[in-house]
């Protein structure tokens, strides 16, 4: 079986135009719902309190709304997660309750009401603590652009370094315009899953930039983004079944992990898709723009070559 | 060109068994057990206490399917959970309050595979169920409670040395004394800084008065704060013990946190409970000069406070706190003479002293036994003091319940908390999710192995089949691997297992298409199959020091979950590299390397564009 039967270079460079257009409105569009509305914070960041509770039949939510009311919380949320019997319950943070114990009156208030009511999970998070941790996760994203642009800066030169980054962020710019926009909860793991994606849509850049670099030495005679069409083209195959094995894994995430890894494996989702095309249709055209040229890449690995061939 | 050396298949194969052994002991699953382990390190576990619990058990007919002794204490393992909560309360009863008896989990692999140190993977909380605390020392408190030892302590030094003083006061971070006469201030002064060596003493006149002004040091207030944490650490420990975890992780996070975890804990609001519980033991003096009915009027005396005696009526009591429970040694329930619930209380030399001097100065008059929880007090009990109470046995009654004497003794005896603490995190699975987590991960991992697998079967053949397998191997390696190490396997841990599955696929994947595009140039299978493993390995590598980047920077920033999906993260890649290259290649080279005429590479059909008109 073969997927790919491409006989001639599919000309992605001379599309630059109408690809950076696409990218620049998706950008642009991702930044604006970031700005318009905002992340949909979850308990880690913001601090508060998230409590799942599980009853042994469908769970009444307006029952269970009134009970917590009662208790002078009527701004937390209720709703059902996963399943119509499991329940979560968010308790915002509040300076004048926010002691652990927040979490016990409200399980005794519900168990007084239906002693059927099992605790799943209990998360407090202190404001403090949230904090910290959007602290540490930004700076856990410039720890990764910048090993990043650095690694390519020395494996193969700085425009495929900035290239590489640049198409990167830009993914990692779009999913947050996905949770933006539809008000996914954007909680640690789905931080994890980000950072996870920009170091693994890296690879598909690598793979291109490669290709690229080994074009240059063989194709002499053929222009850059000839070259660079070369490249793209014939690593399309082996593009499309990683991604597609890779997403395989996310769908079985998607359909058997639960309601714990949805967000999670909707992160990877969404990044895979714009990776593939970040990589294909952003980070080349970048180094095209960046002007890299033959000399950039083949001279001084002359002498490397001649010492890799040999096994 | 297609051979590997002996060793090479020698590595893979040791490898490959090391995996299997080590990933064993996760599928033969772990049954209820019950830990016994000594409360002090003092006592000694040894083939007489295993005797001890033999033959509890077998007074109450419990018979344990296995039982151990090692180095921290015995585990006893048994069939169900209704034979190991019997077990743990015959064992409770029978080895009395010198034992901790917990509930715990043991793993049900065969002797010879833990006998070799394979253990089954290190589940997180959110897979086992269990309660994750962060709670944060307040360190003003620290210093605040030292400074009210160090008053009471200089009381009872200005009244051993015979010195006058008008009063002693306590403001935010110092201590005032004021005297009557320049002299005994000066004595005093020599005494205090003789005697305290954590105080700076200045003196100050004010209004004719002589005062003498004492505050910490510095380099006191950052050992007392260092130490603060210490003890708190020891106290959360001691109190842990009592509550009868099998397997408690409490550690400094941090200058000022601490994180306790309890795995398996159930009942999280006894814990929360336990742990919190900030309460200290004070004894001060029954302000008896002064009249209870103006002070309920609102017209509380200076240098008193309006309290509620336990099952009684209100009573005045004074600021000046005579003892604290830092003093105290050991604490145990019992009954008085009376037949009433009591806790018996065991002074240390200088409380005892103390507790001596007030007995014998106040004879018949009252003193107060208070417990002091988050700035609630709570008046124990006010005795009239009959005689001298010498050799620091002190006991106190007044109306509790056995129940509650057995709290106060605990929490006695646990030690009180230097500073108090603030629960700043909480994180509780109950264990019903934790079993989900656990089947949601597998089933995702398995499910995505098996879509891959079959992909891969038919979209590259035979060589597809032998990227299968070497996936297979990175899975063993992987989970061999982190059962080695015995890291939390959180499930975004499980999650990253799933996920570096389906990107360890992709060196396969750039190998195999790397063969079919030399076939395509026309090179013979041999030299393609060559041509493909070594070309493809430099973008292999690329590609996934990339993700390593940020595999590790996710575990440098990361806390709790995320740092478990690091870990596995970073060990997949590690894995994957060698499985991929070294164990595909090794099967390749095995079963095609040998062949002096190869036709054809069983990878698939491999499109050759007509190039005519080109």
């Amino acid at each position: 079986m073969e997927f790919f039967r491409i006989k001639r270079d599919i000309p992605f460079m001379s599309w630059g135009k109408y690809t950076t257009t696409i990218s620049l409105v998706t950008f642009i569009l991702a930044v604006f719902f970031l700005f318009s509305k905002g992340l949909n914070l979850g308990v880690d960041f913001t601090g508060g309190t998230v409590m799942e509770v599980g009853y042994s039949q469908t769970a009444d939510l307006n029952r269970v709304r009134g009970v917590v009311a009662k208790l002078g919380m009527g701004d937390a949320s209720v709703q059902n997660f996963g399943t119509s019997r499991d329940v979560l319950i968010r308790l915002p943070a509040k300076p004048e309750m926010s002691s652990a114990r927040l979490s016990e009156k409200v399980l005794s208030a519900l168990q007084q009401d239906d002693s059927t009511v099992e605790m799943r999970r209990v998360e407090f998070v202190g404001p403090q603590v949230g904090k910290e941790l959007v602290e540490n996760g930004a700076l856990a994203l410039l720890v990764v652009s910048f090993g990043i642009v650095a690694y390519l800066a020395i494996r193969f030169e700085w425009k495929f370094g900035v290239a590489g980054i640049i198409a990167n962020l830009h993914d990692v710019v779009i999913i947050l315009g996905f949770f933006a926009f539809f008000q996914w909860e954007f909680s640690l793991t789905v931080l994890a899953a980000i950072l996870a994606i920009l170091g693994y849509s890296v690879n598909e850049s690598v793979v291109i930039f490669d290709r690229i670099r080994e074009n240059f030495r063989k194709m002499r005679k053929a222009t850059v983004a000839q070259t660079i069409d070369n490249a793209i083209t014939r690593t399309m195959s082996r593009t499309v079944i990683t991604h597609g094995s890779t997403q395989m894994v996310v769908v079985s995430m998607l359909l058997f992990g639960g309601e714990a890894l949805h967000y999670f494996a909707l992160a990877l989702t969404i990044g895979i898709l714009f990776g593939i095309y970040s990589s294909v249709l952003v980070a080349s055209p970048i180094i095209m723009l960046l002007g890299v040229t033959r000399e950039d890449l083949v001279k001084p690995e002359k002498k490397k070559e001649e010492t890799e061939a040999l096994p | 060109m297609n051979r590997y050396p002996f060793w090479k298949y020698l590595i893979i194969l040791v490898s490959v068994l090391l995996g299997l052994f080590y990933t064993l002991p996760n599928f033969f699953g772990e049954s209820p057990a019950v830990q016994v382990s000594p409360l002090r390190s003092a006592v000694k576990v040894d083939t007489a206490l295993l005797q001890r619990v033999e033959e509890a058990l077998k007074k109450a007919n419990i018979v344990p399917s296995g039982m151990f002794l090692e180095k921290g204490g015995i585990k006893a393992r048994f069939v169900d959970t209704d034979m190991q909560l019997k077990a743990k309360d015959v064992l409770q009863a029978a080895l009395g309050v010198n034992y901790v008896v917990a509930l715990n989990l043991l793993p049900n692999s065969p002797q010879w595979l833990t006998s070799i140190g394979a253990l089954p993977m290190y589940l997180g909380l959110d897979l086992r169920g269990g309660v994750h605390f962060m709670l944060q020392v307040d360190m003003k408190g620290a210093l605040t409670k030292a400074l009210d030892r160090h008053s009471a302590d200089i009381r009872g030094s200005l009244r051993e040395q015979k010195i006058q003083y008008a009063g002693l006061d306590k403001e935010g971070s110092q201590i005032t004394i004021k005297f009557r006469e320049a002299e005994s201030r000066s004595k005093a002064e020599a005494e205090i800084s003789k005697t305290y060596v954590d105080l700076t003493v200045r003196q100050r006149d004010e209004g004719g008065e002589f005062l003498l002004t004492a505050t910490l040091k510095e380099e006191a207030q950052k050992r007392i704060q260092d130490s603060a944490v210490q003890q708190n650490i020891t106290t959360l420990r001691n109190r842990v013990n009592e509550l009868g975890v099998a397997e408690p992780i409490i550690q400094q996070a941090g200058a000022d946190r601490v994180v306790v975890q309890l795995p398996g804990v159930q009942d999280t609001a006894k814990a929360k409970d336990i742990l919190g519980r900030t309460a200290t033991l004070e004894v001060r003096m029954v302000d008896e000069e002064r009249d209870v009915e103006s002070a309920l009027r609102g017209q509380i005396p200076f240098g008193s406070e309006l309290h509620t005696e336990r099952g009684g009526g209100p009573i005045l009591i004074k600021k000046q706190v005579v003892l604290t429970g830092d003093r105290i040694n050991d604490a145990q329930a019992g009954f008085d003479s009376n037949n009433q619930p009591a806790v018996h209380i065991n002074l240390d030399n200088n409380g005892s002293r103390i507790f001596k001097q007030l007995t014998r100065d106040n004879v018949g008059k009252r003193m107060a036994i208070l417990l002091i929880e988050k700035n609630l007090v709570e008046v124990v009990t006010a005795p009239v003091i009959r005689e001298e109470i010498g050799g620091g046995r002190v006991q106190i009654s007044g109306r509790m319940t056995t129940e509650e004497a057995r709290d106060v003794a605990l929490l006695l005896r646990a030690g009180a908390l230097a500073a108090p603490m603030d629960i700043i995190e909480e994180r509780t699975v109950g264990p019903s999710l934790g079993a989900d987590n656990i089947s949601r991960g597998f089933n995702s991992t398995l499910y995505g192995f098996l879509a891959v697998a079959v992909f891969m079967s038919i979209y590259y053949l035979m060589f597809g089949f032998i990227s299968v397998v070497a996936l297979g191997v990175n899975l063993l390696l992987l989970i061999g691997l982190l059962s080695i190490l015995q890291a939390t396997l959180t499930l975004p841990g499980m999650a990253a297992i799933a996920l570096t599955l389906g990107m360890a696929i992709d060196a396969n994947v750039l190998i195999n298409e790397r063969i079919r595009d030399e076939l395509r140039n026309g090179i013979s299978p041999q030299a393609a199959i060559n041509a493909g493993y070594e070309r493809a390995f430099g973008t292999i590598l690329d590609s996934n020091v990339t993700t390593l980047i940020s595999g590790l920077a996710l575990f440098a920033f990361g806390t709790g979950p995320v740092k478990g999906f690091a870990v596995v993260l970073c060990l997949g890649i590690l894995t994957s590299m060698f499985s991929a290259v070294t164990v595909s290649r090794g099967m390749v080279n095995l079963m095609y390397g040998s062949r002096r005429k190869l036709d054809k590479v069983p990878i698939g059909q491999v499109w050759k564009p007509t190039n005519d008109k080109r």
